[in-house]
């Protein structure tokens, strides 16, 4: 903080003035084009922006208020049906999306932040070891990752074999999260593939968060004889909340969208709205609707985000 | 240094304009307003996606230049596992490579045809826009086949290129409801979907018919049934006793109805493309709908695999070739076709794929290669066999759209 100096009104400040000395053509020629430097630095950025996310987004915005079909063509209709028939076709699709994502996003927050946190503060000399096996499943695709699961989740498996041995399968057949003898094609597997996928993209940026905390806060918080369970609450939680933000926000996005741990690991009663927009997309060749299921989802998620962005209330996010 | 150097004078001048005096004018928020607007209206109007049949591309042998004298090459698109592969050096294809040593062509093969309607939506745009797909030949089902020829998007054959196809093919194959007298397509192979179990996973317990897979309660939540719609409905239907070769809109709905009961009960695990066939032999799957030429090659490594003809009739279909538009080179294309129609070929390619052979004469070249696979119904159907084979019946385009539709709900999605 730096003090302010008291105005002396005996003292007045010179009177503002638009010209400095030796001002000309060169000074406001620099000037000007020191303002338009901002413009030009954004200028890569816009461009990609341009292409890759504007012009598409127009193009599906038209789309999806065309009519017509792949024989006769599309037209732009002004047809805005398609938005409330895919609300009404597919809410329930949109729902399931949103509650296994939520789900997926809430396992990954229990199962990361206590990773994180102990490679932020306690890993020590392994602390490069952990990161980069928290990153290594990047190293094989998406696809395969999933595939894998099929296998590890098999219901003649060890890993079946062994909760319907501790009877834990009976308890989540009971809520309707698997079947009794199985896990694969049940909600259960379909949130446990998000969960997995996505879990390095909550531990990263909690990661990151928390490893900028000074440890002399907790050292002084220790001096100030608070417990360790107070110095978390009060200190620690609170300084990671942009990473909780970012990382519920970098897991609950993409799995909301997510169509290929549904269609792997579910059965036709777990399907999601991608899988229902990829289906309108390529084999009912319905355009017009999966455009605009596509901007539904894009606007529900945008709703729920600044909803949630402004609950949590961390500006410096943004 | 001149910011607009090496736009055009008019343009750089706009450009000027809006970056200098015209801010004056415009605050930027109230430009971007009026650019948001002046964009929604005429953008979103001025998008639209031409028809298909309007754009043709379609063409007989005279209307796209062909290449192939100057260019020996050809792209072929195929399934995965869709041809014979050497069995000590995978990436040979003792086939192919004949054929390559023969006609001089290199052929450059590329298995991207996972799907029929993933592939159809990967071409689309281009076939749409009247440009070549950089393939010359690709594989699909019939009923896409069939599209793609309605669409004008597939080149007309030239006859007098193809001898050994001509006299050679099948006469059962010549009279194919989505191509008739196959001016445009010739079967690569054909397909019978049938149904499959695993023994192991039954307890020992034949599973013959499409209504035990829907309603035998000792396979809930451990069937599967096809993503591709004419053989999961065909083969319900016919199990209901209607013809899949002349129904109605009523037959389809109550089709549907049928699997939407299983579905609901939660009989079904999973409707599936190829990747049915890891959980048949696992067992996680205990029976499904399933390819004849899959359950072949399965067989072989798990003998606990069976598999049944429906009593009632199987879904019979075909994998065609064809050429799409604008496509640089026809007539090395049609090249390949015709080696592959040579009885010797085909029975090699047979031999290792499984499916049904549509070349005569191919039954006696294999009888050389391999006795019992001569023998085998589902490579060679006798006739009782082949009274068994029903087809789907080919759709318009809007009948096509509105059973996709529905079908697509029943699936999940």
């Amino acid at each position: 903080m730096t003090a302010v100096a008291p105005v002396t009104p005996s003292a007045p400040p010179p009177p503002p003035s638009n010209t400095l000395p030796g001002d000309g053509e060169g000074v406001r020629g620099r000037r000007a084009r020191r303002r338009l430097t901002p413009y030009w630095l954004l200028l890569p950025a816009g461009l990609w922006l341009a292409v890759f996310f504007v012009a598409p987004l127009v193009y599906q915005a038209s789309t999806s208020v065309q009519s017509g079909s792949l024989e006769e063509g599309f037209r732009v209709t002004w047809q805005f049906s398609h938005y409330t028939d895919a609300l009404s076709t597919y809410g329930e699709h949109f729902l399931r999306s949103f509650a296994y994502a939520a789900s997926a996003t809430v396992l990954c927050l229990v199962i990361g932040y206590p990773l994180a946190y102990m490679i932020a503060f306690r890993a020590g000399r392994w602390r490069n070891l952990l990161l980069v096996m928290v990153i290594a499943p990047f190293f094989t695709s998406f696809l395969i990752r999933t595939l894998a699961w099929k296998t590890i989740l098999s219901d003649g498996g060890p890993v079946v074999g062994a909760l319907s041995a501790l009877h834990v399968l009976d308890v989540t057949s009971w809520l309707g999260l698997t079947g009794s003898e199985r896990v694969l094609a049940t909600p259960l597997a379909v949130v446990c593939g998000l969960t997995y996928n996505f879990l390095p993209f909550m531990i990263l940026p909690l990661y990151s968060s928390l490893e900028r905390i000074d440890t002399a806060l907790h050292e002084a918080a220790r001096d100030l004889y608070a417990k360790p369970v107070t110095t978390f609450r009060k200190v620690t939680f609170p300084l990671s909340l942009p990473g909780v933000v970012a990382g519920t926000l970098l897991t609950f996005i993409p799995a909301s969208g997510d169509y290929i741990n549904a269609q792997l690991l579910g059965s036709p009663n777990e399907q999601m709205v991608g899988n229902a927009i990829q289906k309108q997309f390529l084999n009912v060749l319905d355009y017009p609707t999966a455009a605009a299921m596509s901007f539904l989802l894009m606007a529900l998620i945008l709703i729920m985000v600044s909803v949630y962005m402004r609950k949590a209330g961390t500006e410096e996010l943004v | 240094m001149d910011p607009y150097e090496g736009m055009p004078e008019p343009v750089a001048r706009a450009w000027e304009r809006g970056l200098t005096s015209g801010r004056a004018a415009m605050s930027r928020r109230r430009l971007l307003r009026a650019a948001s607007l002046a964009a929604g209206g005429t953008a979103l109007a001025a998008c639209g996606i031409p028809p298909a049949a309007g754009s043709k591309g379609g063409n007989g042998p005279d209307d796209t230049p062909d290449h192939s004298r100057k260019e020996k090459v050809l792209n072929f698109a195929n399934w995965p596992l869709y041809i014979d592969v050497d069995e000590k050096d995978k990436k040979r294809r003792p086939t192919l490579d004949r054929f390559e040593r023969e006609s001089g062509i290199r052929v450059k093969y590329v298995e991207d045809v996972n799907d029929n309607n993933e592939f159809y939506g990967k071409i689309k745009p281009q076939l749409a826009a009247g440009q070549d797909t950089g393939r010359d030949l690709v594989c699909l089902s019939d009923w896409m086949a069939g599209r793609m020829i309605r669409q004008g998007w597939a080149q007309r054959l030239d006859p007098a290129r193809l001898p050994h196809a001509v006299t050679n093919l099948e006469d059962r194959f010549r009279t194919a409801a989505q191509d008739p007298g196959r001016q445009f397509s010739y079967p690569w192979a054909g397909t019978a979907c049938i149904v499959a179990y695993n023994k192991k996973a039954t307890k020992g317990k034949r599973v013959t018919s499409v209504s035990q897979l829907l309603e035998d309660e000792s396979l809930k939540g451990r069937i599967s049934m096809l993503t591709e719609m004419t053989d999961t409905i065909g083969l319900t239907m016919l199990d209901m006793g209607v013809n899949s070769e002349r129904f109605t809109d009523d037959d389809f709905d109550a089709a549907i109805a049928r699997i939407q009961k299983a579905v609901d009960r939660k009989q079904i695990r999973r409707f599936t493309g190829n990747d049915y066939m890891d959980e048949l032999n696992s067992g996680d799957i205990a029976a499904c709908l399933a390819w004849a030429g899959d359950v072949v090659q399965l067989k072989l490594d798990n003998p606990d695999v069976e598999f049944a003809v429906p009593e009632r009739g199987y879904l019979f279909g075909t994998d065609d070739l064809l050429v799409p538009a604008k496509a640089r080179h026809q007539s090395n294309a049609e090249a390949l076709i015709d080696f592959y129609y040579q009885p010797k070929e085909a029975a090699e390619l047979a031999a290792w794929v499984n499916y049904i052979c549509p070349v005569s004469g191919a039954q006696a070249e294999m009888e050389k290669i391999d006795k019992e696979l001569a023998a085998d119904p589902l490579v060679f159907p006798d006739a009782s066999m082949i009274a068994k084979g029903k087809n789907f019946r080919p759709m318009s385009a809007k009948e096509e759209a509105k059973y996709e539709e529905k079908f697509s709900k029943l699936i999940g999605a």
